[in-house]
């Protein structure tokens, strides 16, 4: 492949391995040529759990491990020209970039560019009467909790506009995640905005990239039906890009894991609903004509990929306060261990009720039933398959105030007298919970930008 | 008894094909590929709306639409109201439903049996 850009991702969520970015960028650097980074670590809800720590102190609402996952690339990255693209800006772009701007002081880099996205946070700008609802969205009761945040799905233009202005970090709240991969491949290339065929090769990267692992093998791994090597090092992909659009994904040197077709295919389906029409912020995709060929150990070349124009709305995800979670869990094995484990479910719920808690609540039997049960517990309550040997009761209750959900929760530490027998190793928690709606603006509903400043200047 | 590689077979899923599932708002995407791509179109008879449907309705889900992509050769479920509530709003420990794929995976099929991919042993 002539004049290739490469791309490489160095965390595909919030509480990645912190370890992961330091073999793609030595690859990168091995390999020679232009490339990049990228880190996706922002969640559907992410960014409201930002926003509430944001709340709590102004400074902070980015991503918590931002400075772990970059102080072992930052130095080399900037000597060798690789910029670093990350939504790690979650709720408060310009406290990440505060952060950067300390390290990179630190590090001798006060000349290091760092650019700012911003536009994405719509809370003035949304308006929850008039704005069009999702259609995946519209069946959710949002309970009439306060707006957390509003955030809209940038496109890769703003991230595009700060490297042309000589960002070697640009920091972002929300984008669409593929657009963290195609931005530096339009900036490279010089795409057009309306060059369908290309942004969807480079989009399209982007996707296979953003869970980082799931694409080399760590999530695709089945013991036994799908191995992988060293499935406690995986390396974190990379995909190859020519000016023509060709596409080859691979992973980085040394590492675990691997990228065959299998995978790839795993991914390329990954959240997506009509294979046909995949909805980014700057190219609508159809992968209905995608086929995937092996080309070399851990190559892989994706081709088929179309383009069609960018959507017309830009999708906007709302999150209200969801009021709280409470959960209580409590263990029971050997002997007549899944009657007792049933018997402290029933007590649970029966607590509840003799309580008036104000709760919805759900008992799950873990090891007989739980992660594929449906909240009335069918599956535990019908379970004939049996004696087990070792079972954990999980109670869980939403509630609008964390007391209530406190008190529900505590029901499962007081069996360990109140019983059944044997019942140990009691844990209990609440969460706050945040619930998300997605709505549809207009480009003109939005006003994103960027600005570049130096380190120095940042931290002064 | 000698079995020859055409005889039908009742196995899981999961002995012929993979996937992943994936979340968004209350829907969930469950994708299926089969090992050796010959099993598509057997699969293809097997793999109904209907019967996937049945398979989630206990929790909640209400339809199913299958995307068929004989190229990979790969199927995409996508089914609705299938998560409680959806990643924020669900009791359920897997909020997500990233585990929901091997719900699909554990799907009896009728195929031929060289079709069956028997585990690897342990290494």
């Amino acid at each position: 492949m002539a004049n290739v850009f490469r791309v490489g991702n160095c965390a595909g969520f919030s509480g990645d391995r912190v370890d992961a970015p330091g073999p793609v960028v030595d690859t990168l650097i091995e390999l020679g040529g232009p490339c990049a980074v990228f880190f996706e670590t922002l969640g559907e809800r992410t960014v409201a759990l930002a926003q509430l720590e944001k709340r709590r102190d102004p400074q902070r609402g980015y991503e918590p491990m931002l400075e772990r996952l970059l102080e072992p690339i930052l130095l080399r990255c900037a000597r060798h020209g690789i910029p670093i693209i990350g939504n790690f800006g979650a709720a408060n772009p310009p406290g990440a970039a505060r952060v950067i701007a300390m390290l990179a002081l630190r590090l001798g880099l006060p000349g290091l560019k760092i650019g700012v996205v911003y536009g994405d946070d719509v809370r003035e700008r949304l308006d929850l009467k008039t704005h069009e609802v999702y259609e995946a969205d519209t069946g959710l009761d949002m309970g009439g909790g306060e707006v957390v945040s509003a955030n809209a799905y940038l496109s890769a233009k703003p991230m595009v506009d700060a490297l042309k202005a000589g960002a070697q970090v640009v920091v972002t709240g929300r984008t669409g995640d593929p657009s963290l991969a195609l931005a530096p491949l339009i900036h490279h290339f010089g795409w057009r905005y309306d060059d369908w065929a290309r942004l969807a090769t480079g989009a399209t990267a982007g996707h296979l990239l953003e869970c980082g692992a799931q694409i080399t093998g760590g999530y695709f791994y089945d013991p036994g039906y799908k191995d992988i090597p060293d499935p406690a090092n995986i390396g974190f992909p990379i995909a190859e890009v020519d000016a023509d659009g060709r596409l080859v994904i691979t992973k980085a040197a040394r590492t675990g894991g691997l990228v065959n077709v299998q995978v790839v295919k795993e991914q390329l389906l990954y959240e997506i609903h009509d294979p046909a029409c995949y909805i980014t912020p700057d190219v609508t995709l159809d992968f209905s004509q995608v086929t995937i060929h092996e080309i070399g150990k851990d190559r892989v070349e994706v081709r088929g990929v179309r383009g069609g124009p960018a959507p017309q709305k830009i999708k906007a995800t709302v999150c209200f306060d969801g009021g709280w979670m409470g959960e209580g869990e409590i263990s029971y094995a050997g002997p007549n261990c899944l009657a007792r484990a049933r018997a402290a479910a029933e007590v649970l719920l029966q607590r509840l009720k003799l309580r008036k808690l104000a709760v919805e609540a759900r008992v799950d039997l873990i090891g007989i039933a739980s992660v594929h049960d449906g909240d009335g517990s069918a599956r535990w309550r019908t379970y004939d398959g049996g004696e087990a040997q070792d079972i954990r009761v999980r109670l869980a209750v939403s509630a609008r105030t964390q007391d209530d959900a406190d008190q529900a929760a505590r029901e499962a530490l007081a069996l360990y007298c109140c019983g059944p027998a044997g019942g140990g190793g009691v844990r209990w928690r609440t969460t706050q919970r945040i619930r998300t709606q997605s709505y549809l603006m207009l480009p003109g509903d939005l006003a994103p930008g960027c600005s570049v400043q130096s380190a120095a200047e940042i931290a002064a | 008894m000698t079995q020859t590689d055409d005889t039908l077979v009742t196995v899981a899923l999961h002995s012929v094909a993979h996937g992943r599932a994936g979340d968004k708002g209350n829907r969930l995407n469950v994708s299926v590929m089969p090992y050796d791509p010959a099993a598509y179109a057997v699969l293809a008879e097997q793999l109904t709306e209907e019967r996937v449907l049945a398979l989630y309705v206990h929790r909640g889900a209400t339809s199913v639409k299958r995307y068929a992509l004989p190229l990979l050769p790969a199927f995409n479920f996508v089914i609705e109201d299938v998560l409680e509530g959806g990643v924020n709003g669900s009791l359920n420990l897997d909020g997500h439903g990233k585990s929901n794929s091997f719900i699909l995976l554990g799907m009896q099929v009728r195929v031929p049996e060289k079709f069956v991919r028997a585990a690897n042993p342990a290494r």
